[in-house]
């Protein structure tokens, strides 16, 4: 473990004994972080290990109950977001709070925009727009809409704006969770830009590859409690897992059966979609699925993945193909042809299309069976009890509270609050786009066992997941998705790894399997 | 302690307790409640009775924000119940009769219902923007109601129509119980049905609900109904208080004061999480003002200076933001007048 006393400089941010807690939970119990200039500092633990919550009282989104705040050697008490950045701590966060309906230019220079004879001078914005982004490695028109470029281009527009504030600290909030390796490398080589300046950066990622490229320094969070603060370099990767989790992991590994375990093929299929597309969304693909097999499907982001299930799901309306369910054609154009034939879906986007998040756990589980039955009959007080009690005890809820609001846990436990929706109204065919996204280890590996135990016992699913081990591990076959297309198959058994990766990045046209 | 201050109805309930405290101690006449006949009377009576038109359209409004919309249209939809209620029974030449009331009133309400399935069609099957959507009957049905009354005010003489407005029942005003009585239908239809959770669901979330199958378009759909029906109940009671349809005055800036009820009451213009007996207060609060300023004698002429004065005080005092800035306040004090404390952390506070 390292010392902040060690230190031939004093941490630009020292955070002491900070406690929070919010009804019924103890979100953070006496935690010290140090904060150095010059040094990329990951911060690391499960779901509710208390890593946001440390963020957003660095940030002023949260006030503390008791500990210090000092930055830069004055004593701070934040009692607003604004606070915080004019004492110099700015924010990236992993879902972009940019103004995607206005330019680059004016979202760098937004609130600073120079002026001239009280007007805002428009040929100075977009100069030192331009400025601040080629200073990052960055060249793109700074007149054009923020909404047209990728979020790794406006990851780096946010980082930018820090820049134009003169923060001394970065606050990186899972940056990396949409970013295709190329960016990732990209983004990573603007930091180091920025350490080697002397920015103290806080890195957040559930990448531990990233985490150990780019960290100098690593400080563990579990259930709220400081477990210790170490160079990146002295803290060998499976020492790291297990302070975050406090306990092996090795059970994972038994999930590797799966994948293997053999599937009746000669049966008709659960679902099978045949030249199923869209004009400018997705060119028309085949998928079939059979009773409890697990199809992954595998690309890269905006290879048209997400595309093809939700077209599936009727979320979207297809324009070709046909459908069919259990042997007879189906008409599948909105979710409720879906429902109705008992096939769920979870989007990869939680917050937006996933959870809702005023109404309480225990709502949120009961949602998807309510909407089947109608608003008039109404869910039994007693029968809900039981189902969101069965639910929150098998997937491990935590807090395992049914009327906690549900936009107050993390991301991990509202994964699994959908998991519960979904299993709750007893599909055939369960979706899951990225249902692992954005959340730490242990959960991970909970709805990672979930699935290989629900398919094992009959259930179909289509998983999807940018965390290729992942798909490798659960799925027998693997549908290869690139440039919104589909371009091939894979059983998992006769694939490695690179494998995998060498046919979604090489793999020829014309002779998909 | 901190459970009942927390509680969501604790700061409309304060501000309500308030206005009435005024009130009481201002004009001590305010409180009392005289016994006639075994009907009661007093202006706090008076209250309650002239609460009813607002009450219903509140109570509808409400359901309709809470799918993160807005009816524009239930004063223009008072005026038209109004002006289809009066003229059957003036055109029936039996005013008297309680038949011809009875259906003047259920075909005025229908009529109501009508024209709210018509905003429930614009905004759950057109998907017209609420505002713009309800716009058109806000606008359109004053013409309306002066079509059907031939662009006169209609009167009547009619025994039975003017008793719900003045009449009493079990002591109390008739207007009030029936309100009060929607209310509790609305209340209890939505909580023991799953239409209250699913209509939350959909103004909260309306991506994720459809996603879960939820049928949002008849749910939105059922809201703009109810809120058109509960609209023309009130315009039955405002024409049977002034005994006249008078399409130009009639429910005439409600909508207005009805959306300030719902928020007073504590549910969200963004949709969402909703409370009946918020607005409930939301509507009493109005009321107890608009009570309050021709009780101060507040000349006409600036009386929504005055209520506009009040409601400002009575939104920040009820703002989360303002709430703490008065602990910090209060701390900074306390810190003060006790021990010393490191004079770093004393600036920030």
């Amino acid at each position: 473990m390292t010392n902040p006393a060690d230190d031939d400089v004093l941490p630009i941010v020292q955070m002491r004994g900070i406690t929070i807690s919010f009804p019924g939970v103890l979100a953070l119990d006496a935690v010290d972080f140090f904060l150095r200039s010059g040094e990329v500092h990951a911060l690391m633990g499960e779901n509710g290990a208390g890593k946001s919550t440390l963020i957003k009282a660095l940030t002023g989104v949260y006030s503390i109950d008791s500990g210090s705040i000092v930055v830069a050697g004055q004593a701070q008490e934040f009692g607003s977001t604004h606070d915080a950045q004019a004492a110099g701590i700015a924010t990236v966060y992993q879902e972009v709070n940019l103004c995607t309906n206005l330019s680059v230019g004016e979202n760098v220079m937004l609130g600073h925009e120079p002026r001239k004879g009280g007007r805002i001078d428009w040929s100075a914005l977009h100069r030192e727009a331009a400025r601040y982004l080629s200073g990052l490695g960055i060249h793109v028109d700074t007149h054009s809409l923020l909404s047209s470029h990728s979020i790794a281009i406006q990851q780096l527009v946010a980082i930018s704006r820090a820049m134009v504030l003169d923060s001394k600290v970065l606050i990186l909030d899972e940056p990396t969770s949409s970013l295709d390796r190329g960016e990732v490398e990209q983004l990573f080589s603007v930091i180091r830009d920025l350490r080697d300046t002397g920015v103290a950066i806080l890195f957040v990622s559930h990448f531990l590859e990233q985490v150990y490229e780019i960290s100098d320094r690593i400080t563990v969070l579990r259930n709220g409690a400081l477990v210790g603060e170490y160079l990146a370099k002295e803290l060998p990767r499976d020492e790291l897992v297990k302070k975050m989790i406090g306990r092996e992991l090795d059970d994972l590994a038994a999930l590797s059966v799966a994948s293997s375990r053999p599937i009746d093929r000669a049966t008709t299929p659960v679902l099978r979609a045949k030249g199923v597309g869209k004009r400018g969304m997705l060119e028309p693909a085949d998928v079939d699925v059979f009773s409890g097999e697990v199809v992954g499907i595998a690309g890269l982001l905006g290879s048209g993945r997400t595309e093809l299930v939700r077209l599936l799901y009727g979320a979207d309306k297809a324009e070709t193909g046909h459908i069919e369910i259990q042997g007879s054609t189906a008409k599948v154009t909105s979710p409720r042809h879906a429902i109705d034939h008992r096939i769920a879906f979870s989007s990869e986007d939680r917050r937006e299309e996933g959870i809702v998040a005023d109404l309480t756990v225990a709502e949120n589980i009961v949602l998807g069976i309510q909407a089947r039955k109608g608003w008039f009959r109404k869910v039994r007080a007693s029968e809900q009890d039981a189902i969101v009690r069965e639910y929150i005890e098998a997937l491990g809820v935590r807090p395992a509270d049914p009327n906690m609001i549900a936009g107050n846990l993390s991301g991990g436990n509202q994964q699994k609050v959908l998991l519960g929706r979904w299993l709750a109204t007893a599909p055939k065919l369960i979706i899951l786009d990225e249902p692992t996204r954005g959340i730490d280890v242990g959960a991970k590996a909970d709805i990672q066992r979930k699935v290989a135990e629900l398919s094992a016992a009959g259930l179909s699913v289509i998983f999807i997941s940018s965390e290729l081990e992942e798909v490798l591990r659960l799925a027998q076959r693997v549908v290869v998705m690139r440039d919104r297309r589909r371009i091939g198959e894979l059983t998992s058994q006769d694939v490695s790894l690179d494998g995998l990766i060498d046919f979604i990045a090489n793999k020829d046209e014309g002779t998909a399997a | 302690m901190t459970r009942i201050l927390k509680h969501r109805l604790f700061w409309p309930l304060i501000a309500l307790a308030v206005l009435l405290a005024i009130n009481a101690i201002t004009q001590p006449r305010f409180m009392k409640i005289t016994v006639r006949d075994g009907e009661l009377y007093g202006a706090l009576i008076d209250i309650l009775r002239n609460s009813a038109p607002l009450m219903l359209v509140a109570l509808g409004m409400t359901i309709v924000i809470a799918t993160r919309g807005i009816d524009l249209s239930v004063g223009a939809i008072m005026a038209v119940s109004g002006a289809v209620g009066l003229t059957i029974i003036d055109s029936s030449g039996s005013p008297e009769n309680l038949g011809t009331v009875a259906v003047a009133v259920v075909v005025a309400v229908l009529v109501a219902l009508v024209l709210g399935v018509w905003n429930g069609f614009l905004v759950s099957v057109l998907k017209i923007q609420p505002i713009i959507a309800t716009l058109v009957l806000m606008l359109a049905g004053r013409g309306v109601a002066l079509l059907i009354t031939g662009g006169f005010i209609t009167t009547v003489n009619s025994g039975p129509f003017e008793f719900i407005a003045s009449g009493y029942i079990l002591g109390l005003p008739f207007a009030f119980l029936l309100a009060m009585a929607a209310v509790a239908a609305v209340g209890i239809f939505e909580r023991r049905t799953a239409l209250g959770v699913l209509t939350e669901a959909v103004g909260i979330n309306p991506e994720a609900s459809r996603l879960a199958g939820v049928r949002s378009r008849s749910i939105i759909w059922s809201a703009y109904v109810l809120s058109g029906t509960l609209a023309g109940v009130a315009g039955i009671i405002y024409a049977s208080n002034i005994k006249a349809a008078d399409a130009n005055a009639a429910g005439l800036f409600i909508e207005l004061n009805a959306i300030l009820a719902v928020v007073l009451g504590g549910t969200s213009l963004m949709g969402g999480k909703f409370s009946i007996a918020g607005t409930v207060i939301g509507v009493f609060i109005i009321q107890t003002l608009e009570s309050t300023i021709l009780f101060l004698g507040v000349p006409s002429a600036q009386s929504p200076v005055f209520f506009a004065a009040v409601v400002v005080i009575v939104v920040l005092v009820q703002s989360p933001r303002v709430h703490r800035a008065g602990r910090h306040f209060t701390q900074a004090i306390r810190n003060r007048g006790s021990s010393p404390v490191p004079a770093d952390s004393e600036v920030a506070a």
